[in-house]
């Protein structure tokens, strides 16, 4: 729903690294998405090809790379990996799972020409 | 041989957000003043829920940051009840962001030691993002919404730290079961506290007002301890 402002938010941040480091073009950006960051993928794309228009990251490409979604047992106290927001606990069957990783957006690395 | 090469940044895509949040967060941790961020679907009862604890409130100083995509309506009807409320539209967006409330803070000439109100967009997916720098988010239900919406939006649910279960009045009429409400609220966050609230008939309100004001106490006594 807020992926035009997250493309927003990359292009800001970008836009930063690139006067650091003196970088005229940047031919592709990589991020890492947890799983439960809520990031619906094909419309951060489209929206990122929108909103890198006219800037050094103009016609990058975009790649994605998941990152698992771990929560907090609230009944055998584990940490487990769940790969939904509503799986049971894989240790004991459990349903009180607080997520403790996973809501993760972040830039990992550009690559520039 | 390609000339590419890698810049690892490692960066958030909100850092710009969060950095914004964190100096709001610093500024209401300087006044001692407690911040709520009131989330929920649109029409859940925010503004009348506020209206009514501005209320009971009676002269206890407090300010009120009213987001909607569109209209002033919700800061009228908080400036109705005498208190300080400033209006932020945010057009086509959906959620308040941390910028947005440092303006809004800086015309509020926030008290020392007062409450902090945030009624975010009507939206229960983006607000749950976005830091605003806030002391906690408070979801607010109503019981016209159905029982599985904590299933299907856990987000805004497992960032909140109390749930207000409102319009408990109409639960007779709309064959709802709270108990199930409560327990999908608790299996997204097993940590949640819920109240369940009426801002029409005022049952519940006093666990609510003891909650604020129990908050507003340990926040008072973190900024005398610095
Ligand atoms: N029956 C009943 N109606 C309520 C209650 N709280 C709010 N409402 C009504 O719900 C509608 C939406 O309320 P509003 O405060 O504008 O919701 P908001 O969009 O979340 O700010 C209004 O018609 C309110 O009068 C409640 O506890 N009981
Ligand atoms: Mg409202
Ligand atoms: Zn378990």
């Amino acid at each position: 729903m807020h992926e035009m402002s997250l493309c927003e938010g990359i292009r800001g941040v970008i836009e930063d690294q690139a006067r650091a480091h003196k970088v005229d073009r940047i031919t592709r950006v990589r991020l890492e998405i947890g799983r439960f960051a809520g990031v619906e993928k094909h419309a951060l794309e489209f929206a990122f090809d929108v909103v890198m228009r006219g800037s050094v990251a103009e016609g990058a490409a975009l790649v994605m790379i998941d990152l698992p979604g771990r929560a907090m047992c609230y009944d055998c106290m584990a940490e487990v990996e769940i790969a939904d927001r509503l799986d049971p606990c894989p240790e004991c069957g459990g349903g009180r799972l607080m997520p403790v990783a996973g809501d993760e957006l972040r830039i990992k690395d550009l690559e520039v020409a | 041989m390609s000339q590419a090469r890698l810049v690892e940044i490692e960066t958030d895509i909100l850092a710009k957000n969060d950095a914004y949040a964190m100096a709001n967060r610093k500024v209401l941790a300087g006044l001692g003043a407690f911040a709520v961020n009131l989330v929920s679907s649109p029409g859940s009862g925010k503004t009348t829920l506020l209206c009514r604890t501005i209320e009971a409130l009676g002269d206890q100083p407090l300010s009120v940051i009213e987001g909607d995509q569109q209209t002033a309506n919700d800061a009228d009807r908080i400036r109705a009840t005498g208190a300080r409320a400033v209006q932020v539209n945010t057009g086509k967006g959906c959620h308040l962001d941390g910028h947005m409330v440092g303006h809004a803070m800086a015309h509020l000439d926030i008290a020392p030691g007062s409450l902090l109100f945030i009624e975010n967009v009507g939206n229960l997916v983006c607000p749950a993002g976005f830091d605003l720098g806030e002391d906690c988010k408070v979801a607010i239900l109503s019981v016209t919404e159905g029982e599985d919406k904590p299933l299907k939006y856990p987000d805004m649910f497992t960032a909140a730290r109390l749930a207000l279960l409102n319009k408990i009045d109409l639960a007779p009429h709309c064959d709802v079961d709270l108990d199930l409400y409560e327990a999908n609220l608790r299996r997204v966050n097993p940590g949640i506290e819920v109240i369940r609230i009426s801002a029409r008939t005022g049952h519940g309100m006093d666990n609510w007002l003891d909650w604020l004001s129990g908050s507003l106490t340990r926040k008072r006594g973190r900024a005398a301890a610095e």
